[in-house]
């Protein structure tokens, strides 16, 4: 294979891990709170066509991504209301929120389907992204970068800021965190908020960047993938990264077995691996003895105050 | 106005079944509100999707057949949510049912004979359990969370069928379209009367009852309860939780595997690329809307089959589009969350509380 | 502590009620400056509710809080730290996966740098002379070095009232010797402490000062010193003592339950490995398994009753049958019944009826079963018979096992086994969260149980309780079961030293083992 196939190849290896490692970032966070949020799916459907609606009625892609977080936070705290304050089941209550995300997206992406949007541009001048080499480092969208930089700030976040302590002490502990005197609510309810965020990013990476247009569920159970990212991460930042990439090698499969002249193989296959391999690789890492204690203590269990 | 919560001394019976009507009647107003909003006829839609089916006899039949599988595949799952196995891959799991009949219908297409259907129902119960027992093993060995592999293996079928319908199993006299041979007269299901009510839908209403008289009354029923409630209560009383995982599992995957053959050898009368039409989900409403209990499944299984065709008569009276049906049976199931707990709690009115209370 | 030094915390008329419960009534009492202060009362007095009002976690619906004279509104535990109140919770509200420097640094309102703080924790470490090192992960520690990082917590913020909730509870005679010793430094540096027991022996050793609360409200004040351990219970109860009636001399038959050379790996990361635990237990004698918690106490009741069976058949034996590989069900059928110390969600389903409840131990050996289908006229009469035998107060068989008090549930639990009429019972904490009449019903329903030629074996952590009912003793540590001690003959000191063991912190062990005085 020539080099530039290889790049190329890497360019769609990124394109693929960038939104699963936004939204997995966002889940890793809301899950070190204590909360399962398996809404993932839908937050990034409902922040997919809002980012495409709202970048083909402003023109401005920046917008479209600002209100493609805005509106999957809004749909998270729907969750957050019903786990956090009326202490619903957090699986049900998640399942519920994905079946809202597809329904709610497919009615208000109903007038879009079809139409276009530009893609958005490298972050750095063409000189460095159109650059025979240099462009593998720096031929992406700026959305690229800012999820490597916020793989950054999460890991700092938790590692070493005393908000991160907090967050981590809510997770692990509901009870005693209350008892000394943090608001688990309000914690949750931020990290939740967070999550859905960062949710509806990735999923507008898809609708503005990788299509770029709008379909019905063109997020495709990629959700799921973050969610069970997160666990293949052992809920640690530099881990979902690099889990996210391992993804996105698989998710390109499809592409680069044709280049490569595997014709074959069967393209329903080649589709269905991303699935079998989120499978394997879950399978994979429970052979390791202590993957259990490294989940967060509380993770999905309600917590009710009381006064 | 202040509204606050107390906590009731013990769960009120009555609330369990009252909140399920309550949010039926909350997503019908909340509906049509939202849909005023964004500049439909909201009470129009309303009218349409939930009043519509039930005023007109002649979309009863239709009613019937859809929320056959519902309530099969909702009793599946409500065994596995009884004793906290989130099988969400119930919509897989109908389509490995589907696939697995219809393999038998294809192997004995040029066959005749009372025994054909029976034994392509019978496959497609194994063929759902099966597909069940990847997650249940994953979880029972290595501790992977059925929620993800049970999902994951959904999309995974639906590959697996189109691969099929492409392929092997492409209708050689088909014209090239991706779908099987048509069933012979001894592999489809015989209607009932002179209506074109398929026998699947008495057999669902049956198999509501039976699953209702086994978990209410067995062992069996009250070993999934105890280990949905307290698994080191359940292990206590003697009884083996990853048993209860592969029963559970096992149990979910054949009913819905059931559902999926008695579909194929009903309605579509043979296997099409549209197989997959998100029943699996619906279910998983369904089963909470009737509260796990199959008769609760039943009434649950009309309400949604009345959204389903009523979204069908708004498509066309009213022009809301297909995804409204979806979002109100999102709706219900929020509704359903949210006033869940009126179980435990009670609302007060006003109730300033005197003292120190910050 | 003459009237005219101002309290350091004054309480009037405090009263909270809970949906069907008036947990504290018109309360009031005052501590004064550098003195230690019992609060005493009996499970479900209204002791924790109290001092979590105090500390913020709650509020008062009536009454007044004043500090230093002053009167506050504690909104919330961190204005209760500003304030200077520092607690030390009953159940540790610890973080186990993470370090004790953690640990600390979230019970700290500002933020400090770990490595300030670190030099701050050894200098609080060494005005105490207390051991505990900052890097440890809290899962890997002893109960006790827990409770010094609870003590360090509230000490790093020099707090002018210390609340230590049941402090005792989870200690062995040598630890709570030097807790003493550590509280007495304490209010000699004029911090006032507020002592909560229900331990009498300990409140006259360490108390200058106790109020007493019944069902929620002061029923009297006194000196501690100038009452007994008996006078103080009968204000604590509002009644006599009632003795357990256990024959004298009794003789004891054959070895009814063997276990011999039992040994099971830990099933998680914080949990005790047990290694070659032996004893045998003949029929009519009471086995008593003393320990400090989490010495592997759980893992052996799991074991003993068959919810995590042992690879080896002959490790557990019942009148010479075999039964180690089996499980619970099977060796229920074989005569041994089992209590677990958890009752809610363990030993009995809250959400489920009283019926239910019945049906998920007894349906067996009490032939509820027919074909796999569940007779539930037999259950809800077999559920009368334990109500009725063992005076459980509800308002029926069909009410959920949740809506019972603790000290009720645990007497239906009891009945449960009782009446199915055990070759063999395993109980673990009979009597924890219990109020003193109900545990006297259990406690002479045990005894009258081995009376009738069963075997019996009680784990639990209240050294009183095994030493009251037992024959037999032996105590758990790290997963070792002791020799077998014979009760009466063994001295509190021995079993003392037993517990401590080679647990926990050895030089500390060493230098306070000659200074245990246990009453």
């Amino acid at each position: 294979m020539t080099e530039a196939i290889l790049i190329s190849i890497l360019v769609t290896v990124v394109g693929a891990a960038t939104p699963i490692l936004l939204a997995g970032l966002g889940e890793l966070v809301v899950e070190k709170s204590g909360v399962l949020n398996l809404g993932v799916e839908g937050m990034m459907l409902v922040g997919a066509v809002t980012g495409f609606a709202v970048t083909t009625m402003t023109g401005v892609t920046f917008v479209g991504i600002v209100a493609a977080a805005c509106a999957a936070a809004g749909a998270s705290m729907i969750f957050g209301y019903l786990t956090l304050t009326l202490t619903a089941n957090q699986v049900a209550t998640g399942l519920a929120l994905t079946i809202f995300g597809i329904g709610l997206s497919s009615l208000m992406g109903a007038g879009f389907v079809g139409q276009t949007v530009e893609r958005i541009g490298p972050l750095f001048p063409p000189a460095l992204a159109e650059h025979e080499h240099l462009r593998i480092l720096f031929g992406y969208d700026p959305v690229v970068y800012f999820s490597f930089a916020m793989t950054l700030v999460v890991a700092w976040f938790l590692r070493r800021t005393r908000a991160g302590l907090i967050l981590r002490a809510v997770g692990e502990n509901d009870v005693s965190a209350h008892s000394i005197g943090y608001s688990v609510i309000s914690v949750r309810y931020m990290a939740v908020a967070f999550g859905g965020a960062m949710a509806g990013i990735g999923g507008c990476y898809y609708s503005l960047v990788l299509t770029p247009m709008w379909a019905e569920r063109l997020t495709a159970g990629r959700g799921w993938i973050a969610l069970a990212l997160v666990v293949f991460s052992a809920w640690r930042p530099m881990r979902l990264l690099a889990g996210a990439y391992l993804f996105g090698v698989v998710m390109t499969l499809e592409l680069h077995a044709k280049a490569a002249g595997f014709e074959y193989v069967p393209p329903e296959f080649l589709a269905a691996m991303p699935y079998l391999a989120t499978i394997v690789v879950l399978a994979l890492i429970s052979l390791r003895k202590s993957v259990g204690s490294q989940a967060p203590a509380c993770l999905g269990q309600p917590f009710k105050p009381s006064t | 106005m202040l509204l606050e919560l107390e906590k009731r001394k013990q769960p009120s019976r009555r609330m369990l079944y009252l909140t399920p009507v309550i949010s039926v009647l909350l997503t019908m107003i909340a509906g049509a509100t939202i849909f005023s909003l964004l500049g439909y006829d909201g009470p129009g839609a309303v009218w349409a999707i939930f009043f519509v089916p039930v005023l007109d006899i002649g979309a009863w039949q239709d009613l019937g057949i859809k929320a056959a599988p519902l309530i099969l595949i909702a009793t599946g799952l409500s065994i596995g949510f009884r004793a906290n196995v989130w099988n969400i891959g119930a919509e897989g799991q109908y389509v490995m049912g589907g696939l697995a009949g219809t393999g038998v219908a294809l192997a004995t297409w040029e066959l005749e004979g009372w025994w054909i259907l029976p034994a392509m129902c019978f496959a497609g119960v194994i063929g759902g359990a099966l597909y069940a027992a990847i997650p249940a093993f994953l979880k029972t060995k290595l501790n992977v969370s059925e929620i993800l592999s049970s999902l994951m293996l959904t999309y995974v079928s639906i590959q697996l069928l189109y691969f099929l319908m492409r392929g092997p199993w492409k209708d050689p006299e088909g014209f090239n379209f991706p779908q099987s041979r048509m069933f012979n007269d001894s592999q489809l299901l015989p209607e009932i009367g002179n209506t074109f009510v398929h026998l699947g839908v008495p057999i669902a209403f049956i198999v509501a009852v039976i699953a209702w008289y086994v978990l209410s009354k067995t062992v069996f029923g009250f070993e999934i309860r105890v280990v949905g409630a307290a698994p080191h209560a359940a292990r206590y009383g003697g009884f083996n939780q990853k048993r209860t995982i592969w029963l559970a599992l096992l149990a979910g995957g054949g009913f819905a595997g059931f559902a999926g053959i008695l579909e194929a050898a009903g309605p579509y009368g043979q296997m099409v690329p549209q197989f997959p039409t998100g029943y699996g989900f619906t279910a998983i409403i369904v089963a909470f809307l009737g509260r796990l209990h199959p008769a609760g499944i039943v009434l649950g299984a009309l309400i949604l089959a009345i959204s389903y065709v009523g979204g069908e008569i708004a498509q066309s009276s009213i022009g809301l589009p297909n995804a409204a049906s979806g979002l109100f049976q999102a709706m219900m199931l929020f509704f359903l969350l949210a006033t869940d707990i009126l179980v435990t709690y009670r609302l007060r009115f006003g109730g300033a509380r005197s003292g120190g209370a910050a | 502590m003459s009237d005219g030094v101002t309290s350091r915390l004054e309480l009037t008329g405090i009263t909270k009620s809970f949906p069907g419960v008036l947990a504290n009534d018109d309360v009031s009492f005052s501590v004064a400056p550098g003195t230690i202060h019992a609060l005493l009362g009996e499970n479900g007095a209204g002791k924790s509710t109290l001092v979590k009002m105090i500390y913020g976690i709650m509020h008062p619906d009536a009454g007044e809080i004043r500090f230093d004279g002053k009167p506050v509104q504690v909104a919330n535990p961190k204005a209760a730290r500003a304030m200077g109140v520092g607690m030390v919770f009953q159940h540790f509200s610890l973080f186990e996966a993470m370090t004790v420097l953690e640990n600390i640094a979230l019970g700290l309102d500002e933020a400090v740098s770990y490595s300030e703080l670190e030099s701050r924790i050894r200098a609080v470490l060494e005005q105490y002379h207390l051991h505990l090192d900052p890097h440890r992960t809290v899962a890997t520690l002893s109960v006790g070095e827990r409770q010094r990082i609870e003590i360090v917590r509230a000490l790093l913020l020099t707090p002018q009232l210390l609340i230590m909730d049941e402090p005792t509870s989870v200690l062995t005679p040598q630890e709570v010797a030097q807790l003493f010793d550590t509280l007495r430094a304490l209010a000699k540096r004029g911090c006032s402490i507020l002592y909560i027991s229900h331990k009498l022996h300990e409140i006259v050793e360490l108390c200058d000062k106790a109020t007493i609360l019944r069902g929620g409200k002061v029923v009297a004040e006194c000196d501690p010193k100038k009452e007994s351990s008996r006078s103080m219970a009968e204000m604590m109860i509002g009644g006599s003592l009632k003795e357990i009636e256990k024959a004298e001399g009794r003789s004891f038959g054959a070895e009814r339950f063997v276990v011999a050379d039992l040994s099971l790996p830990a099933d998680d990361e914080f949990g005790t490995t047990l290694r070659n635990i032996t004893f045998s237990v003949r029929a009519g004698e009471i086995f008593g398994v003393a320990g400090v918690a989490g010495n592997g106490q759980n893992e052996l009741l799991l074991a003993l009753s068959g919810e995590r069976p042992v690879p080896f058949s002959d490790a557990v034996k019942i009148d010479g049958t075999p039964v180690g590989m089996l499980g619970a069900d099977a060796r229920r059928r074989h005569g041994l019944c089992a209590v677990p110390e958890e009752r809610n969600g363990h030993g009995a389903v809250p959400g489920f009826s009283l019926i239910d409840n019945a049906i998920l131990t007894a349906r067996n050996r009490k032939n509820m079963v027919n074909w796999g289908v569940i007779n539930s006229r037999l259950a809800e009469r077999y559920t009368d018979e334990v109500i009725h035998t063992f005076a459980v107060k509800t308002t029926g068989a069909s009410s959920p096992a949740g809506s019972l008090s603790g000290g009720n549930l645990q007497k239906f639990i009891m009945g449960r086994e009782i009446m199915q009429a055990p070759e063999v019972l395993v109980v673990s904490q009979p009597t924890w969260g219990v109020d003193a009449g109900a545990a006297a019903a259990i406690h002479q329903e045990i005894v009258d149980l081995a009376a009738r030629g069963s075997a019996v074996v009680v784990i639990s952590q209240d050294l009183d309780e095994l030493l009251a009912i037992s024959d037999t003793l032996a105590v758990m540590n790290e997963g070792v079961l002791s020799r077998s001690l014979k009760v009466g003959e063994a001295s509190v000191d021995e079993i003392g030293l037993l517990m401590g063991g080679v647990h926990g912190d050895p030089e500390a062990t060493r230098e306070y083992a000659g200074a245990a005085h246990v009453a």
